[in-house]
């Protein structure tokens, strides 16, 4: 007989899914996304393919069992390849009223509900806004919904332990793990190991927690209530190592590998923002592969310190969100005026002003495109998917050191935080950074180009014979000393252009996902990949000729596709903003482009694209 | 810093071939002088140096000296210099800015520039003036100051830029004046010796749009009796026949004459490591007052560079040099087969 992993046999029987959306959802304080981010272990060591989206208020300690004070954990694990952290929910697990609340309109008819009984107490339910119990109005009869004693069993289970109520309160996130464990048939050994490590000096809370897992995991198995256990069978993964990767900790690495392939020091230079600042925490605990993280005085400090860093040398980089990036303007214009490579990274938020901090949107792209004084084009680049930040932020420092010039990276608030396997490279693949620095004075000129890349040299401070002054002042075409001669500007002006035309040589085929020609493209940039993905395999399962191109080339824009629109009859371009990517397509491809957008500071669901999609099949 | 093997440098190795493009008379072509005549003493490679600036009259004083510079933006020089410096620790990097540059539009970089103790030698030029623009009242003009922007007089107070020094906690603190050729040389080689933020203001004529501003300090007739040289552990004697002093009454500093039964021994002794000495200096002004000169206020610290680099290399002891394969594959990894 088939044993469970904590060694009962199994009675009940087993329904295959071959995907399921799962969602935690409590108060700030209850460990939701501790909780998730196990559950998230789980099923990777169960051999899914998974995408998680954590969601956790702006307030940093909201009072408990209000509605802006939920957090939640969403997981989507599944049999096949996963794009997104799922639209609508199969599972529900809530820890309060409140979460039951602002969670409830996602879950499909018919999906698991999971809520603590306890909890469900008058004043929580007046803390929620509730008017009438939602348990005995009717308002769930269009779910499976099993309450569940968390807050009463994990007590009983805990009770000879003599712990301060507080304590035990804490464990019943692990039981409600241990529950949905059982359910899905994950295995817990993992959050055993976790838990263990985790409080290894503090014996009583690990065994608190451990049997409140354990307890959660019998309970399912042994209570009446639930009939049967669910499982979701391994995906077909491509060999190799994994590690499950958020966004920040993604950029991080990228960072850090692009300077370590180029041999060179690392310098951050930030201001803290959300959702930007785990960048810079990451960061700062890699001194050993001579990284500097400096907290700066004020976002403008951030920029400019990195932008002395890189005069100085280093791989000079900053990180901030869309206000931060308003501040750093100035110093940016400065930094493509002077010619020095410097990666300045817009972890997009929704805005304006301090707007919804910890949501994305992808508003700040004509800021990160046009958002200068004068004449300043930089190249721009977007990362797709949590694990793409660390090849976008790689590329970002190639480009900048290659061509000698400040390069902007865009992630968003949705990458940021969420999560996905990440098939390790090796270092090795990973391509060349090739720096030299410009050591011979003979025929020396600050400004003097390379023919290929129009890059200026790159001469560290220290080099004897090569000194030399830069600054804002226009400068003369060669030597590099001020001018302020009209046809010299205009020069200037120019090759500043051609050198990101340049760039252009580096920017390979794009990939197009579908047939290269037919009825409908769709073009996306940035965290909207995994749903349009999604949505688009949905039509070409049918046959249907729609495809997909995701650009992480902003500017300057791939080469190849204008001819590549050019062969589809409608073009969709989905993007959580008001349409700036369409701006750009219509301004620079002359296609009547169509927008989808949407500025809710959610991600799309795969339905709301796959909709938009079918209605342009149709028309 | 590496100090020089090179052959001796000398005045006209720290000159460019770049036209000085400041107005005919200004404060700003005697601070140029000096410090192209003291960089040569210093035994410092130019190829070591770097000057970088903000926006203003000052801030076009990298473009003269030939050594590494970089003219910024307004007001953020020690901003780029701080990331510079932490990265580049053998470098000696100053810092040129104005009191627009350095105390309105970049106050802040300045602040905490200096209560980092980052080791820069940040000359601010101050000539209570905006030149570059024209004319418009600075956060150091006197209150009441008629300019283009005030035709009415400025109604706010001036900054001290001294005691906003003092309040950051600089731990090098000086004041100069622009004709003072001998006395500014002695500042600039003190602030390029000492270890840490080095903070020297230099009171600069803006013969255009401010001129006199300092005449009374620099007029050969009175600065005798307006200029209080200060000289560490030697009593505050200042006037022309130098029997005028002060004197400590109570916590409050007076000016006393000598004589009468007031004595040198009665004095006050200046001491650049009290930091009350120094506040009381700050606030000395005309025309209560002589203007205090000199180092104001010396101090030992570790500096933010040397800190930040000492965790880089604790960091390689504790850990090792990082290693790029390793990282990647720290924590919950798992193998697909
Ligand atoms: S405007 Fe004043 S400070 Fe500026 S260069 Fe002319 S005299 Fe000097």
């Amino acid at each position: 007989m088939a044993t469970n992993p904590i060694g009962a046999p199994l009675q009940k029987p087993v329904q295959e899914r071959e995907s399921v959306v799962i969602r935690f959802a409590g108060d700030s304080g209850d460990g939701m996304q501790l909780t998730g981010m196990q559950f998230t272990t789980e099923s990777v060591l169960a051999g899914n393919d998974i995408g998680t989206l954590p969601d956790f208020p702006a307030e940093i300690r909201a009072p408990a069992g209000t509605l802006y004070g939920v957090s939640a954990f969403q997981v989507n694990f599944s049999s096949k390849n996963v794009y997104t952290a799922g639209d609508d929910l199969d599972a529900l697990v809530v820890m309060n009223p409140a979460a039951l609340k602002t969670n409830l309109p996602d879950l499909k008819p018919n999906g698991i509900l999971i809520y603590d009984t306890a909890e469900f107490t008058e004043s929580n339910l007046k803390k929620a806004e509730y008017t009438q119990n939602p348990l005995e109005d009717g308002s769930l009869d269009k779910y499976q919904v099993y309450p569940v004693e968390i807050t009463k069993i994990t007590t009983l289970a805990l009770k000879d332990l003599n712990l301060p109520n507080r304590s035990v309160m804490r464990c019943r996130n692990f039981f409600a793990l241990g529950v949905v464990s059982w359910l899905f048939n994950r295995p817990i050994e993992p959050t055993q190991k976790w838990i263990k490590e985790r409080f290894r000096r503090n014996p009583e809370v690990m065994e608190a927690n451990l049997r409140a897992l354990q307890a959660g995991y019998h309970y399912g198995e042994n209570t009446e209530i639930f009939a049967s256990s669910y499982e979701v069978k391994p995906a077909p993964i491509a060999p190799g190592t994994y590690r499950n990767i958020t966004g920040n900790t993604a950029t991080a690495l990228g960072f850090l590998a692009a300077a370590y392939k180029a041999g060179l020091p690392l310098f951050l230079g930030s201001y803290p923002i959300t959702p930007a600042s785990d960048v810079l925490h990451e960061l700062a605990t890699f001194k050993n592969f001579n990284v500097y993280t400096f907290q700066a005085e004020d976002e403008i400090a951030g920029v400019g310190s990195a932008l002395g860093a890189a005069f100085g040398g280093a791989i000079g980089i900053t990180t901030t969100a869309g206000p931060g990036m308003n501040l750093k303007a100035e110093t940016i214009g400065l930094a493509a005026a002077v010619e020095l490579p410097l990666v300045i990274t817009d972890i997009q938020r929704a805005g304006p002003s301090t707007g919804m901090p910890t949501k994305p949107e992808q508003a700040d792209l004509l800021q990160a495109l046009y958002g200068r004084h004068g004449e300043a084009p930089l190249p721009v680049i977007a990362a797709a998917t949590p694990a793409d930040c660390f090849y976008a932020a790689f590329e970002a420092v190639r480009i900048a050191v290659k061509y000698m010039t400040p390069v902007i990276l865009l992630t968003d608030g949705y990458l940021a935080n969420a999560s996905e396997p990440w098939l390790l490279p090796a270092v090795s693949d990973l391509p060349e950074i090739k720096v030299e620095f410009r050591t011979d004075p003979h025929g020396f000129f600050p400004y003097l180009r390379d023919e290929t890349t129009l890059a200026r040299p790159w001469v560290r401070p220290g080099t004897p014979g090569l000194e030399h002054r830069i600054g804002g002042l226009e400068k003369d075409y060669l030597t590099g000393n001020i001018s302020y001669a009209p046809l010299n500007h205009e020069q200037m002006v120019r090759v500043r252009y051609r050198k990101m035309a340049k760039i252009t040589q580096d920017i390979p085929p794009t990939k197009i996902d579908g047939p290269d020609r037919g009825k409908l493209l769709v073009i996306g940039w940035g965290s909207t990949y995994g749903s349009i993905a999604a949505a688009v395999k949905e039509f070409q399962e049918q046959g249907k000729a729609v495809s997909h191109v995701h650009l992480r080339y902003l500017n300057p824009l791939p080469a190849d596709l204008g001819g590549i629109i050019a062969r589809f009859d409608k073009v969709l371009v989905p993007e959580m903003n008001m349409g700036q990517l369409l701006r750009v397509l219509r301004a620079e491809y002359l296609v009547d482009a169509v927008g989808l957008n949407k500025i809710q500071g959610r991600p799309f669901k795969v339905a709301e694209i796959a909709a938009r999609i079918a209605r342009m099949l149709e028309e | 810093m590496s100090t020089a093997s090179a052959p001796k440098l000398t005045r006209k190795d720290f000159v460019t071939d770049q036209d000085v493009r400041w107005c005919p008379g200004c404060g700003d072509y005697s601070i140029l002088a000096q410090v192209q005549k003291v960089f040569p003493e210093l035994g410092v490679p130019r190829e070591n140096i770097v000057f970088i600036s903000g926006i203003g009259c000052s801030s076009r004083f990298p473009y003269y000296m030939n050594t590494y510079g970089f003219h910024s933006i307004h007001g953020r020089a020690p901003a780029i210099a701080t990331g510079l410096k932490v990265s580049r620790p053998d470098l000696m990097v100053w810092v040129v800015t104005g009191d627009g540059d350095g105390l309105s539009i970049g106050g802040n970089h300045l602040i905490h520039a200096l209560r980092r103790n980052v080791d820069l030698k940040i000359l601010l030029f101050n000539n209570r003036i905006y030149g570059l623009t024209k004319g418009q009242y600075s956060p150091t003009s006197e209150l009441g100051k008629i300019t283009k922007s005030t035709p009415l007089g400025s109604a706010d107070h001036p900054l001290n830029p001294l005691l906003l020094a003092l309040g950051a906690d600089a731990t090098f603190i000086a004041r100069t004046i622009d004709v003072e050729a001998k006395h500014q040389q002695d500042i600039i080689r003190r602030a390029a010796e000492h270890k840490g933020s080095a903070f020297v203001e230099i009171l600069q004529n803006c013969n255009v749009y401010n001129d006199g501003a300092f005449a009374a300090l620099t007029d050969r007739e009175t600065k005798a009796d307006t200029q209080l040289v200060l000289e560490h552990g030697k009593p505050m004697i200042f006037g022309k026949n130098r029997d005028r002093g002060i004197r400590l009454n109570g916590l409050t500093p007076e000016v006393v004459t000598l004589g009468n039964g007031v004595s040198t021994a009665d004095l006050l002794v200046h001491d650049e490591h009290d930091p009350v000495i120094a506040f009381l200096l700050s606030r000395m002004a005309p025309p209560e007052f002589p203007t205090p000169i000199g180092v104001l206020r010396v101090e030992q610290k570790p500096t933010f560079d040397a800190l930040m680099n000492r965790q880089i290399e604790e960091a390689k002891a504790k850990f090792g040099e990082g290693d790029l394969e390793k990282l990647l594959h720290r924590g919950d990894v798992w193998t697909v087969p």
